[in-house]
């Protein structure tokens, strides 16, 4: 039996266990702190920093800094949404972005995050960087444009899959997911049930041949703001 | 004093965010009440007729004649709204940004699949206005007040925000009228 801790979130107090992170304390006890690279099944990374908190005054990710006894953690507040909101600012404009044609629009989590925040424009220039899109296997496709490096079909193919079919690859601004083959996805073991297909936050992985089968209007995030499945106070 | 002024301009952009304005339906009589157009292709005047109180942009910077009427608005208008993804992030024009200019217009004159062109020509008459190197957001060429986006703005969008600037109320557009779709 793990030992229970307190700490408080927001002035919240909070029960959790030894062991848990901020995120995963949080999610128990209803309390939704935004994140794209962290999700449930897999182990926590750390690349997104969406999930950034205030704890003991100290910028953390909430999904890799475990809780400690009389933490004070803070999450709601403007020097924190400012830091998130940035983040997903400059999410937007280091990639290509277009959501008017993307087949993820509507359940996209990035552009949940976009529309939680109410953002309506970054404040960064666009960079349109060259990207590459892999449309050798059958039935999945990776494009690349969309791709916010958050590394989750990484580690869903690894963890859940038992595969190894994606990698990253490259430095800094350089850096992206890689297929395990010489040339192309099709040439790797990955098939469409993988976990590793579902894993995706954004548009970068997709099934071919099911994209806007959901109308405009009953997607996930059409008209409940991301994290209201979380939310409970 | 007359109706507040309202002038509308399209740029790179297809003309969707100013069906999207029309699509507010009979609301169309009221805002007619409340404000008057100014330069517009809603009433086809052509230039400013002095200073106008909003200014409506879609679509991004293309070529050189966006950036110039871009400009013109920016002068006139005292409160500039962008409104609809190609003029807050570029949109299907800007696809053309990853690949070179002179690559696009061969593409587009010469080795189309579809183009006949004997004598292998782009257009290049001075009448044309330039094309930019890249396509840009409104934002990036002149300083924009409000950002609506949208492919397009819903119309209620667009309705609830002219509304609140032209009686003086802050705007809290509900969730399902912010969209990047």
């Amino acid at each position: 039996m793990s030992k229970s801790i307190t700490f408080t979130i927001d002035g919240v107090e909070v029960t959790a266990q030894a062991g848990q992170t901020i995120l995963q304390a949080a999610d128990a006890a209803g309390i939704y702190i935004p994140r794209l690279c962290a999700k449930t099944d897999l182990s926590p990374f750390g690349a997104c920093r969406v999930c950034t908190v205030l704890a003991d005054g100290r910028p953390q990710a909430a999904c890799t800094q475990p809780v400690s006894e009389g933490m004070v953690v803070e999450s709601e507040i403007p020097k924190v949404q400012q830091i998130r909101r940035d983040i997903i600012e400059m999410l937007f404009v280091e990639g290509n972005h277009y959501c008017m044609f993307c087949e993820k629009s509507g359940n996209c989590e990035l552009q949940a995050l976009a529309y939680r925040f109410g953002i309506t424009a970054p404040k960064y220039p666009y960079l349109f960087p060259q990207r590459e899109l892999d449309a050798s296997h059958p039935d999945i496709f990776i494009d690349r444009n969309r791709c916010i490096l958050c590394g989750r079909c990484v580690r869903a193919s690894k963890e859940l899959d038992g595969k190894n079919v994606f990698q990253f690859v490259g430095r800094g601004s350089d850096k992206k997911v890689a297929v395990n083959a010489e040339a192309g996805l099709s040439d790797t073991d990955a098939e469409v049930i993988d976990k590793a297909m579902d894993a995706c936050p954004v548009g970068a992985i997709i099934k071919k041949r099911t994209g806007y089968r959901v109308p405009i209007g009953q997607r996930k995030y059409d008209n409940k703001p991301i994290g209201s499945d979380i939310q409970t106070q | 004093m007359g109706k507040p002024k309202v002038a509308t301009a399209s740029l790179a952009g297809c003309f969707g965010c100013h069906m999207s304005l029309l699509d507010i339906d009979d609301r169309i009589l009221k805002l007619v009440e409340l404000i008057d157009f100014d330069k517009s292709p809603i009433d086809d005047i052509k230039s400013f007729s002095g200073p106008v109180d909003i200014g409506l942009i879609e679509g991004g910077c293309s070529n050189e004649e966006n950036v110039h009427v871009l400009q013109e608005f920016r002068k006139h208008c005292k409160i500039l709204i962008s409104i609809g993804d190609c003029a807050t992030m570029g949109g299907i024009p800007a696809m053309r940004n990853n690949i070179p200019l002179k690559e696009c217009l061969d593409e587009a004159y010469i080795n189309g699949p579809s183009v006949h062109n004997p004598g292998g020509r782009t257009p290049n008459d001075p009448d044309i206005p330039l094309l930019l190197n890249k396509v840009f957001p409104v934002h990036e060429v002149v300083k924009i007040d409000y950002h609506l986006p949208g492919c397009p703005p819903p119309a209620d969008a667009l309705w609830e925000t002219l509304v609140a600037l032209l009686t003086d109320k802050p705007l809290t557009l509900p969730y399902e009228l912010l969209k990047y779709d």
